[in-house]
């Protein structure tokens, strides 16, 4: 009896704790995020953490976020997750209980985000997450994570259409072939590609799963050179894009379409080292400065761009953009809310529709955004041009592949 | 796979593609390996780190190349030299310490955590992006015009092959050459004889390391690199080393070109996800019938 007594007296110090809690001491509201500033990842997890930054420097800037009347100033504790998934969750349960952030960010990649979508849906905290992708992180019922960008299943879908479009014959005619690593996500990847082949009807006449640790791709290029498809799909991560144009130059081997996705994190548009190798690929990218998207923080993209590249000295990659709409979206959330309630915020991201320089962003049940399309950008002389979907393209899609 | 087949049987100027390619690929390989099969056999070290050397001769090419605008084949002498100098350190830090060692596990778990502590410095050091150093040759086609070869990828092959040789004239002739042998065959009896065994253990591993450096060179010229990919170039070498058998020189060069050939064309027919799953069950069904036919003379593998 006794114990139970003090078990009550522990539990009511300790909710008062919480609702004392010391996220909001001051003016402001803490976001945590753990990213990948050292590691593998540690190149894309600089451009994310770049990206919250400008974010959270703009929503700052415009008068905070008020609530109840009251208005705050965001502010991100960050840590290095090392490329590491255990880290990764290991500092997301240091965030949100030492920490005690109000609200998470993502980390960098669909791994690290699988690592830590456990721990923030255990301690029930609205993760906004901005570079994770996989499809499987949208079938684990997840109630508090939500995800500004794109599914990986939607990345080359658009390049299947575009082949349907431009190969001048019947669909059934059309051949594919696929290049695609044996890795969760870039298999996600062809899982969509395959989709809209099959919904084509287009036939499938290559289809290998490039080994993990990649490092000669001849015996498919060769294959490619042998069945000359209309469209090679390449997705291997940056090591893939790289290594395939380079080997399928050393090969001669050509395609009248190439459809690609890292180009970006693989610096293929870098003339320097890569001359014009890849000219002509279609790349797959999440968002570009040139799309005709608009929002209030930032304005359209190509403010955005031209905003980024004043304070960190070059241009946007996704990667970057993603991370601040994450910031703007937990935000708007938070205002909407007008409460600080992790439920409340929660409920609020459920139910945002919300027009940014990113692109609309509208959460479906499972917590990805179901408002933006992917779009293709075809690579020319170091440059990229946003060539489909038709309603944000800036020029025509080159085709055959010269 | 039936269709792929068929291809290969329809239009053989395919199979003479991927063969081409596979030995002239190989030859990079097989240097590689040969490098591990020499501290193998002299000072009886398994170097888990092997790939990793390889990755950091890479990336010194790459650096000289794009930073101080050394033409990547230029780059191949004062990139040895480096390894050669980088691989008399690491015996002075590492390796030495393992000589002698009864349990093997102890070397490769040494030589692993250097593999280890190198990634990461690699990637602290050059960045986790992939990179390659093209040096633009152009490419050749012969039988018509049906194959291309890469004139780096000759060229890579006939570097390789003058390594080879060289190599091959310094164990043979030249006073360490063969004091390294002689401590290969009997350590003991080497060291009676006046030979500075310790000196000759610190330049083995030197002299593997420069190999590795050069293997390095040719890799991101003909590839690309990142600091995550030195363990392929290891367990490509071991796999090498042991279907020739150690102290096979010979050997090591047919093997290494076999190998890259058979995967190409197993990739080709199977797919990409198989062809390292085909080399390995070779190896297991070449060591298997070896050790049959060793037992037979009542004689076993080491």
């Amino acid at each position: 009896m006794k114990n139970y007594k003090f078990g009550v007296m522990m539990k009511s110090l300790l909710l008062a704790g919480l609702i004392a809690s010391p996220a909001v001491i001051a003016d402001t509201i803490k976001l945590g995020a753990a990213v990948s500033l050292s590691g593998k990842y540690s190149t894309a997890g600089n451009h994310t953490k770049k990206g919250y930054d400008l974010g959270v420097k703009y929503v700052n800037s415009m008068g905070g976020v008020a609530v109840n009347g009251k208005t705050y100033d965001l502010e991100i504790v960050y840590y290095d997750d090392e490329s590491t998934p255990a880290r990764g969750a290991s500092l997301a349960e240091r965030l949100i209980l030492r920490d005690k952030v109000s609200f998470m960010l993502g980390p960098y990649s669909s791994g690290l985000t699988k690592a830590i979508a456990p721990v923030t849906e255990k301690h029930g905290v609205p993760m906004v997450e901005a570079n994770g992708a996989s499809r499987s992180l949208f079938n684990q019922g997840y109630k508090y994570m939500f995800a500004v960008l794109s599914t990986s299943e939607q990345y080359l879908q658009e390049a299947v259409n575009q082949i349907a479009l431009k190969a001048g014959k019947p669909a059934s005619e059309i051949t594919v072939a696929l290049a695609i690593e044996n890795d969760p996500f870039s298999q996600d990847i062809r899982a969509g590609v395959l989709d809209d082949v099959n919904r084509h009807g287009m036939k499938v006449v290559i289809d290998d799963k490039l080994p993990r640790d990649l490092s000669d791709m001849t015996s498919t290029l060769v294959k490619v050179k042998a069945l000359k498809p209309d469209l090679l799909v390449v997705s291997g991560h940056s090591k893939g894009a790289a290594l395939s144009v380079r080997q399928m130059n050393d090969l001669g081997v050509s395609v009248n379409m190439l459809a690609m996705t890292h180009c970006e994190s693989a610096k293929l548009h870098d003339k320097e080292k890569f001359g014009n190798l890849a000219d002509y690929a279609l790349c797959a990218a999440q968002w570009s400065p040139s799309v005709s998207s608009e929002g209030a923080v930032f304005g359209t993209a190509g403010n955005y761009s031209s905003i980024f590249n004043d304070t960190y000295g070059y241009v946007p990659p996704y990667q970057a953009a993603e991370s601040t709409a994450a910031v703007i979206v937990m935000a708007d959330a938070i205002t909407r809310a007008n409460s600080l309630d992790k439920d409340a915020v929660r409920d609020a991201l459920a139910a945002t529709d919300l027009s940014t320089f990113y692109g609309q962003i509208r959460f479906s049940e499972a917590g990805n955004n179901i408002a933006k399309p992917m779009i293709l950008r075809q690579l020319i002389d170091g440059k990229y041009y946003v060539v489909a979907p038709a309603n944000v393209a800036e020029a025509e899609l080159v085709y055959p592949r010269p | 796979m039936i269709t792929y087949l068929n291809i290969l049987i329809d239009s053989p100027e395919f199979l003479a593609q991927l063969v081409i390619n596979g030995l002239l690929v190989g030859a990079i390989f097989a240097l590689i390996a040969y490098g591990l099969a020499l501290i193998w056999g002299v000072m009886n070290i398994i170097n888990f780190a092997q790939g990793e050397m390889v990755i950091f001769g890479g990336y010194l090419t790459y650096t000289l190349f794009y930073q101080f605008g050394i033409h990547p084949i230029l780059s191949i002498p004062i990139v040895t030299v480096l390894l050669f100098v980088f691989g008399l350190l690491v015996y002075k830090a590492v390796i030495f310490r393992l000589l002698g060692e009864k349990d093997i596990f102890i070397t490769i778990l040494a030589t692993f955590g250097l593999a280890i502590l190198m990634q990461q410095l690699m990637q602290a050091i050059f960045g986790p992006d992939v990179v390659t150093a093209n040096p633009e040759l152009g490419m050749m086609h012969i039988f018509d015009g049906k194959v291309s070869i890469s004139n780096i990828q000759l060229i890579s092959f006939f570097i390789a092959a003058a390594v080879a040789i060289a190599l091959f004239i310094i164990m043979k002739y030249s006073r360490m050459g063969q004091a390294i042998r002689a401590t290969a065959q009997n350590p003991r009896a080497a060291r009676i004889l006046g030979i500075d065994i310790e000196k000759v253990y610190a330049n083995t591993f030197a002299i593997n390391a420069a190999l590795c450096g050069i293997g390095g060179s040719l890799v991101v010229m003909v590839w690309t690199i990142h600091p995550f990919v030195g363990l392929v170039y290891t367990f490509r070498s071991f796999m090498i080393v042991i279907l020739a058998g150690l102290g096979n020189f010979v050997g090591i060069i047919f093997a290494g070109m076999g190998i890259s050939s058979l995967e190409n064309v197993t990739g080709f027919v199977i797919g990409a996800e198989f062809q390292a799953a085909v080399i390995f069950c070779l190896l297991v069904i070449i060591l298997v019938t070896r050790s049959i036919m060793a037992r037979k003379k009542r004689q076993y593998i080491q």
